[in-house]
């Protein structure tokens, strides 16, 4: 006579929560501090529940039947959940693992005869390590949106424009500039030399580590942009090994303003503003102070 | 009499997407660093490499690039091999010429990269692919 297996499970149903939930709690890894124990006993209830409907003596051999989708997409919004809440893989990986120890302890109970004890741990073994797969593809999708949203953050705060004169924009560039990152910084470049009505936009490229044939192209085109927009464009931050690069390049960039420093450059974009720095004259700071 | 060109040390990195570009160069740059190559000569090399792989990721879809430390005599290099399965070039002295381009770039990538390196050699074959070797002395 077959043993009934998903019997045992389901006449067990509250000692496997219970065993389940001691392991847990008892392991030197519990993130108390990430999730509160009744979350935990909510999340594995749950579990176990949708675990133990959705099982029967047909779909035991068969981990990948259909039958299982409610858990599985129950274990991956779990376990993204998870990796969005900043869990380790392997504190995702052992919820579902200690699941499957449990679960076999009731079966080691329960069933006398070592041959069938064997043949129905290993369906069991099958079919929880199937799940925990699958945990760690959800969890690793999880982790691939928190970068990719990452990713998206970082574009949008690495193109500030600054006003750092009435009438000059500076626009500081860092890391590499692909196409998709030239597109956003002219757009954010154009709208602000309109909002602000500047003539004198400066480029500095200090925090570009490479500059290739690509990059000069992106920043041509943008020089252009902003030309077409009644502004002058101002390239700053060349470094010495950069300019030296570019020569040998053989990209030409003479028909556009380059400066050494951001300071040089705001200097040309106050000259040809027509405005000046002066240092104030201690003669006349101290006549101030002490009137004769 | 020519000296023997010694190899140090390889790694192999395929360049498949644009991200891969990035990670690329800072191999590149820290296979240089360890050499001790000098900034100029550091940035040259980076740009060149930046350049080639640009080109084997537009117009063959990616492919595979050695890094490898070499030695002839006293002086030390990384040399870097570009190796491609893509259409090829139909004509390498055009393609080598300032300002050609059959995309819409500057046309500086090949012509570039042939004057930021130390040594530069190009094999390609229509149909089969392209392959592109640099050598960067430390002080060449």
């Amino acid at each position: 006579m077959a043993i009934q297996i998903t019997k045992i499970f389901k006449k067990k149903k509250a000692s496997i929560l219970e065993r389940w939930m001691q392991n847990q709690l008892a392991h030197v890894g519990l993130r108390e501090d990430l999730i509160s124990n009744d979350d935990l006993r909510a999340d594995s209830s749950e579990l176990i529940v949708t675990l133990l409907d959705t099982l029967n003596e047909k779909n035991l051999d068969d981990p990948d039947s259909s039958d299982f989708d409610p858990v599985v997409e129950l274990l991956n919004s779990l376990s993204l959940s998870r990796a969005r809440q900043g869990f380790s893989p392997r504190e995702t990986g052992l919820f579902i693992i200690g699941l499957k120890e449990v679960l076999i302890g009731v079966l080691q109970e329960e069933i006398i005869d070592h041959k069938e004890l064997a043949d129905l741990s290993l369906k069991v073994h099958r079919l929880l390590d199937n799940f925990s797969i699958s945990t760690f593809e959800a969890y690793i999708k999880g982790r691939e949106e928190v970068i990719l949203r990452q990713t998206d953050e970082i574009a949008e705060i690495s193109t500030p424009v600054i006003r750092v004169w009435d009438g000059i924009l500076a626009l500081p560039i860092i890391g590499t500039l692909d196409s998709a990152r030239t597109q956003v910084i002219m757009e954010t470049l154009l709208t602000e030399i309109v909002e602000s009505g500047s003539s004198i936009a400066i480029l500095d490229i200090s925090g570009v580590p490479t500059v290739d044939s690509l990059v000069a192209q992106h920043l041509l085109k943008t020089v252009s942009a902003t030309r077409l927009m009644g502004a002058e464009c101002i390239i700053s931050g060349i470094r010495p090994e950069i300019a030296q690069t570019i020569v040998h390049l053989g990209i030409d960039l003479a028909t556009i303003i380059t400066k050494s420093t951001l300071a040089s450059a705001l200097q040309h974009a106050f000259k040809s503003l027509r405005l000046e720095v002066r240092q104030q004259r201690i003669d006349s700071v101290l006549s101030r102070v002490k009137p004769q | 009499m020519i000296t023997p060109v010694i190899l140090l040390s390889k790694d192999n990195m395929t360049v498949l997407r644009e991200q891969d570009v990035v990670p690329f160069r800072n191999r590149v740059k820290e296979y240089a660093i360890k050499i001790r190559m000098g900034l100029v000569n550091q940035t040259k090399l980076i740009t060149a490499a930046s350049e080639l792989a640009r080109n084997m990721l537009k117009y063959a879809n990616g492919g595979i690039v050695s890094i490898e430390t070499i030695a002839r005599g006293r002086e030390s290099g990384i040399r870097l091999t570009f190796k491609d399965e893509g259409p090829g070039i139909a004509d390498v002295n055009l393609a080598l010429k300032d300002g050609f381009s059959t995309g819409k770039s500057l046309g500086l990538g090949l012509p570039g990269a042939r004057r930021l390196a130390s040594e530069f050699e190009i094999n390609s074959e229509i149909g089969k692919g392209t392959k592109v070797m640099i050598i960067k002395w430390a002080n060449g």
